[in-house]
């Protein structure tokens, strides 16, 4: 089976990879141009710091080829600091990286770490699934073809369009597997390889 | 979940999301942004270098608020500051100031001589230093939700963070293979929570992310490192007190994603102008490490 690539220039990757263990699901990491190479079934975008993991896409000569896989259908799964490279408008000055997601985005809108804070809320209809939210953005809007799946105090956390999901909480941090569940079944597999 | 319990974990769950980074010193505003365009992490906010605290001798203490708060309007990353080992008032100021991480380090002059700041009564999260695993359980105990070593700061010379870390990972690997019943010994012996040793000898790490600090000055040294099992990085003197900050601050940040491939570490030691002098620990007067177990 190909691999899902989950790109791993910064931030907690690792969760990503032990989760993707549990699901019996191969994987390969992403930290250079070559990695892009080989054949790959889908991408994680792990959490970190957007800011970071931005300059190193650039500087890594990874941005414009990933870019043009996620636009050619590649599945892509972002959390957090994931979910802020695909967004196409970052509201507070950060200019966007991927620009391939129908959605705009506020960076560390619930303020600094004493902001940070784990909730239950439904995800895509499959019920109360926990969320935890380390200094994350939200969703301010969606436009174009994204739709939400997800909000927590009137504000979207979760949204999908077409073969890119987002959310803005961390599922890697939980021992819940749906949303890593769902981004495999409703989006991977329904990819056809 | 109760809210304690729950702020333990989110501040150990922030700690996993600066893995694979670089946290680096910074005096200034200015110097914050630099770091920030070059790819750091997380940004520590204080007055002086630790090479710089080292020079000019006498007490360090917690940086003044209003540059703190500079700091943290000047850049979007995490902010960091510094208080003295045992001064709880220091940290309930910089709690205060909404500061993303308090750092309870020896590179300050040490408040007490007999108590760490009981951690677990904070909601801000801390970082502490330690040269083995005792160290590093013990401040976890006391609530710690991120470690590094301690290095010897402001030295440029790397040998006190390597040894550091290999003695981390040597009793990590020790414990790990223990019979259980042996455990209790052990914890005996490093002055630990029997609980905490469980953990380690069950999982074979840390319960919390451990970086590595004191003394990286190259793109190399970061690498090495990361080698030999840190999680991440802090760099203090290192950086601002070399030839080109900006340069060697983008070229570390490189070196710590890419770490285990010598091609890529070659480009990016090139032509990076000087880095700090350094001064080597047989040659200081003041051992930073031994302050605080």
């Amino acid at each position: 089976m190909k691999p899902i690539g989950i790109l791993a220039v910064q931030g907690a990757f690792a969760e990503h990879e032990n989760r993707l263990d549990e699901l019996y699901v191969p994987w390969i990491e992403i930290r250079q141009r070559k990695d892009l190479d080989g054949p790959l079934r889908g991408i994680i975008l792990p959490g970190g710091e957007s800011t970071v993991m931005g300059k190193l896409l650039q500087d890594l000569g990874l941005l414009q080829p990933l870019h043009d896989r996620i636009q050619q259908g590649l599945p892509v799964f972002g959390t957090c600091a994931g979910l802020i490279l695909l967004a196409k408008t970052i509201s507070g000055g950060e200019s966007p990286h991927l620009h391939t997601m129908d959605i705009a985005v506020k960076r560390n809108a619930y303020g600094r770490q004493l902001g940070s804070f784990h909730t239950w809320s439904d995800f895509a209809g499959l019920g109360n699934v926990p969320m935890t939210f380390i200094r994350a953005p939200y969703i301010e809007q969606v436009f174009g073809e994204a739709q939400p799946l997800a909000t927590v105090n009137g504000h979207i956390v979760a949204a999908r369009q077409k073969n890119q999901l987002v959310t803005s909480f961390h599922p890697e941090l939980d021992s819940d597997q749906r949303v890593h569940r769902y981004f495999l079944d409703q989006i991977v597999n329904a990819n056809g390889d | 979940m109760n809210e304690q319990v729950n702020r333990a974990e989110l501040n150990r769950n922030l700690a996993q999301m600066l893995k694979g980074g670089v946290i680096m010193d910074v005096t200034t505003p200015e110097q914050a942004k630099i770091a920030e365009a070059a790819g750091a992490c997380a940004v520590m906010a204080l007055e002086r270098v630790p090479a710089d605290i080292r020079a000019a001798g006498g007490v360090s203490r917690m940086s003044d608020p209003k540059m703190i708060k500079g700091i943290q309007q000047a850049v979007s990353i995490p902010v960091m500051a510094k208080c003295r080992i045992g001064h709880f008032v220091e940290a309930q100021i910089l709690e205060a100031l909404d500061i993303d991480y308090i750092d309870e380090s020896e590179v300050l002059s040490p408040a007490d001589n007999v108590y760490h700041i009981d951690k677990t009564k904070f909601r801000a999260p801390f970082v502490c230093g330690a040269r083995d695993l005792g160290e590093a359980l013990r401040r976890i105990a006391e609530g710690a939700s991120m470690i590094r070593t301690k290095g010897e700061p402001g030295t440029g010379d790397v040998v006190q963070a390597v040894q550091h870390m290999r003695k981390i990972q040597s009793e990590i690997r020790w414990v790990h293979s223990l019979p259980e019943d042996a455990l209790f010994e052990a914890a005996k012996q490093l002055e630990v929570p029997y609980s905490l040793l469980q953990t380690v000898h069950e999982n074979g790490r840390l319960p919390v992310v451990n970086f590595a600090a004191g003394g990286v000055a190259t793109p190399a040294d970061a690498a090495l490192l990361m080698q030999l099992g840190a999680e991440g990085v802090f760099v203090g003197s290192g950086i601002f007190k070399s030839g080109d900050p900006a340069k060697r601050a983008a070229a570390i940040v490189q070196a710590v994603t890419n770490y285990k491939d010598p091609k890529v570490l070659a480009e990016l030691s090139e032509d990076l102008g000087e880095a700090m002098v350094g001064i080597n620990e047989e040659e200081i007067a003041l051992l930073m490490a031994e302050r605080g177990k």
